[in-house]
């Protein structure tokens, strides 16, 4: 087993995400038919050996609580280490609400003190990815860094995602020599992955004296000002990554979802992902099913024609329904005789018979959670 | 807090008529359904039911279900008190020996229940598919303030035969039972579900291992005996959906009826779930050229192909071009290229190659086995390999872990079998 502890954040307000994050955090947005973006850092850890992993949670954080629970889903409901779930706490001093990455952390030091691992690692609660830590550690290890920070080439985001990310430049030693949080004209393509890797102590100090100088923010206020004084290196991830803090990149990743090359890489290969279960039963298709090109999950019942589309647990398509390019997440009902395209219906919404409902692949069109049309 | 009931479930059988499907595991184990093991159903049943006291008794090849059922976690029986408790065969200090009936294995699991010391025993069997709602049954038997009250369900008259069947009064009360009576005189088949009061049947058991002449069944003497003692014994009806499954014919055909539009059996009723063990795997997929119809897919499967009228359990890749129909695909197996499967069984982790042809040709039995291959299904054991090309007729049994270089030919005719070290004319 690796000496690292995890730390997952779950991100600040979306509000590019519309009603999909309304009522929850970004992490726990429902991705690929039954899971929620966090399951993805959470099952990341766990595959790499980490046991000892905190969550660290500041908006609308119930439907996270409750999605997950003990822990025991990923095997980490433990008596040494486990999960813990750290939302913020009103104090004394009227603290309360985290005023940043590094704050929040600080509010948690206790958790970090308390740990015996060497290292720490802190990664994003809204990303779509699978990473071997343990690859990271020895990367990290062998260049002797103060801090990695994970980058990847981002080769398949437009200028304006590019934009929402960290934007680093390395030197031809992988060294990091400039990082600008969120630039509007980015540099280069090399994306942060807001996955971060150092030693407990330091993360320790470094945390303390930015908290006792007025700062909050562990990239702008860390990592940023310390990139001479500091080995920052960048260690850099091939695999698919997509971090959800839009409707439109959300709508994008799960589409993509639908391309078996990523169903292995993400899920069947190398490790699995773990999530809540819901005891379901299998999918049921009847005479007039016709489904292509779509991911179905358990306890869906298929009377209609569903294409490029991805079906969460426990969707009933009736007769007569077109879905196409859609997004239909758990247990809602679309009724007989409705076309749908373009669209992302949120949990438990029921379209009623011979609806039409047709957004844009730019711009699909979302009904929010326990809508009735 | 005293138990008033605890459920014992008996989970030791083989099911030899299961043929191939049973070779290494017991009957309880056999899957079903896209997704469950038999024993699901009574398990979900009793949880449902609000008994979370279970001690499961097994025998035969008990490994899987050992791993199955493990604290009960899926079942919500991982409990501080009570909960889920697996009961082997031991040794004592001057011996030790199988259970030799059903009613054998209660008799050594005395001590087990005594803790417990509940004021109910319910007797239930791993072996059967359906939902019941115990509760009611043991309301039913503290009314008639019974000694045993046994499960009945009405059967066609003439396959009565193949049952125990109770004969009753107009209030049900029985009065005499018959096991797969020649004449039947009525239609109400026992179950296998049995509501005792612990006090009697204690005594009963403690009695019957005394008797040399006894097999140690409840059907064959606890309950003759208790009738003939003249104790309070009522037949409880049922009347919902309830298959024994024991056969490669009747397992079929259960798996089949979930696939109809509005099945007898309700699997998706979130009132009543069955729970098993959830395997981790994504949603399953279909491609663009992917077809589905009139079957049941569970998670993880990856469908390039064309499936009708079939059961697929988690884990299934079906290539483009193959074609399944009418079949049951157990968990994890592989279907090559434009292989076509019609009609046949195919047990966990199967690889078929490409261009495979399953189900083709006469409906001749099974020439070793005629007993229990004959209704045209062909069944294909666990971890099997079928090479490319194969042509496979109709009931055939291919066993466990066949690899390529146990086929003689290319050609496996209807009623043929391919077993581990045959010789080859």
């Amino acid at each position: 087993m690796i000496s690292v502890m995890g730390i997952i954040l779950t991100g600040w307000k979306k509000p590019q995400l519309k009603d999909l994050s309304a009522i929850r955090s970004s992490s726990a947005i429902p991705v690929a038919g039954k899971y929620r973006a966090i399951d993805f850092a959470l099952s990341n850890m766990v595959n790499s050996g980490i046991t000892n992993v905190g969550v660290i949670t500041q908006f609308s954080f119930r439907s996270l609580m409750d999605h997950l629970g003990s822990g025991k889903e990923w095997d980490l409901d433990r008596k040494r280490d486990g999960l813990f779930i750290f939302p913020p706490s009103m104090g004394n001093d009227d603290s309360g609400w985290y005023k940043g990455s590094a704050d929040a952390l600080y509010n948690n030091l206790t958790f970090l003190k308390r740990s015996d691992e060497k290292y720490v690692v802190i990664v994003q609660g809204n990303s779509v990815y699978k990473m071997d830590f343990e690859k990271m550690l020895e990367f990290h290890m062998e260049n002797k860094a103060d801090v990695t920070i994970a980058y990847r080439k981002m080769d398949d985001f437009t200028k304006d995602e590019l934009s929402q990310l960290g934007i680093i430049k390395t030197d031809e030693n992988q060294r990091v020599t400039d990082l600008q949080e969120k630039p509007l004209n980015p540099e280069t393509n090399l994306g942060s992955m807001g996955i971060y890797f150092l030693e407990r102590e330091l993360l320790i100090s470094l945390i303390e004296k930015c908290v006792a100088h007025g700062n909050y923010d562990f990239v702008k206020d860390i990592l940023i000002r310390k990139l001479e004084t500091m080995k920052v290196y960048g260690y850099k991830f091939e695999g698919y990554w997509r971090n959800i803090s839009t409707v439109r990149g959300y709508y994008k990743c799960n589409m993509e979802l639908l391309k078996p090359d990523l169903i292995y890489e993400l899920f069947l290969r190398e490790g699995k992902v773990y999530t809540k279960v819901k005891d379901e039963t299998p999918a049921k298709y009847n005479q007039e099913a016709e489904v292509s090109n779509s991911i179905v999950a358990d306890g869906c019942i298929i009377e209609g024609k569903v294409i490029n589309s991805v079906l969460f647990r426990g969707v009933t398509v009736n007769k007569d329904v077109v879905i196409k390019d859609s997004i239909i997440m758990q247990d809602s009902v679309i009724e007989e005789g409705t076309y749908l395209e373009y669209a992302i219906l949120d949990k438990n919404v029921r379209i009623t018979g011979g609806k039409n409902l047709k957004g844009d692949s730019n711009w699909p069109i979302i009904i929010g959670k326990n809508g009735f049309v | 807090m005293k138990k008033e009931i605890m459920a014992l479930l008996l989970a030791g059988g083989q099911g030899s008529r299961l043929g191939v499907l049973t070779k290494k595991i017991a009957k309880p184990a056999v899957l079903y359904g896209g997704k469950y093991r038999i024993i699901d159903f009574s398990l979900s049943n009793c949880i449902n039911s609000g008994i979370d006291n279970v001690g499961v008794l097994t025998q035969y090849r008990p490994q899987k279900l050992n791993s199955h059922i493990g604290i009960g976690k899926p079942w919500d029986m991982d409990r501080i008190t009570g909960g889920v408790t697996v009961l082997s065969p031991y040794m004592t200090e001057d011996a030790g020996q199988w259970y030799l009936g059903t009613a054998n294995a209660i008799f050594h699991n005395i001590d087990y229940i005594d803790k417990v010391s509940p004021k109910y025993v319910i007797i239930l069997s791993g072996d059967h598919i359906y939902k019941m709602d115990y509760s009611k049954m043991i309301g039913f038997h503290k009314g008639k303030q019974a000694d045993a009250t046994i499960s009945v369900i009405g059967v066609p008259l003439h396959e009565a035969c193949r049952y125990g069947i109770m004969n009753t009064d107009n209030e049900d009360r029985i009065f005499e039972f018959e096991e797969k009576p020649a004449q039947p005189k009525n239609t109400l088949a026992s179950m296998g579900v049995y509501v005792f009061s612990w006090k009697i049947l204690r005594e009963y058991l403690i009695n019957d291992d005394q008797d040399k002449a006894s097999v140690h069944d409840f059907g064959k003497n606890i309950i003759p005996k208790m009738l003939n003692d003249g104790k309070s014994m009522w037949a409880y009806r049922f009347d919902g959906y309830w298959r024994d499954v024991g056969t490669i014919q009747s397992y079929w055909e259960s798996n089949m009826d979930l696939v109809k539009r509005v099945p007898e059996f309700n699997l998706y009723d979130p009132d009543w779930k069955i729970y098993t063990p959830n395997p981790v795997k994504p949603a399953h997929y279909v491609a663009p050229e992917g077809r589905i119809k009139t079957s049941i897919v569970a998670e993880g499967c990856m469908i390039y192909g064309e499936v009708n009228n079939s059961v697929l359990f988690p884990g299934v890749y079906v290539s483009s071009g193959a074609v399944i129909k009418d079949s049951i695909v157990m968990s994890n197996s592989f279907i090559g290229r434009n292989s076509i499967i019609d009609k046949a069984i195919i047990s966990e982790s199967v690889v078929c190659g490409d261009n495979v042809k399953i189900g083709i040709g006469e409906n001749i039995a099974n020439e070793k086995r005629p007993d229990l291959y004959n209704c045209g299904i062909t069944v294909i054991g666990e971890k099997a390999s079928l090479p490319d090309n194969l042509q496979v007729g109709k009931n055939v049994v291919i066993e466990v872990g066949i690899n390529q270089n146990n086929y003689c030919s290319f050609v496996v005719e209807s009623g043929q079998s391919v077993l581990k070290g045959e010789e080859c004319e």
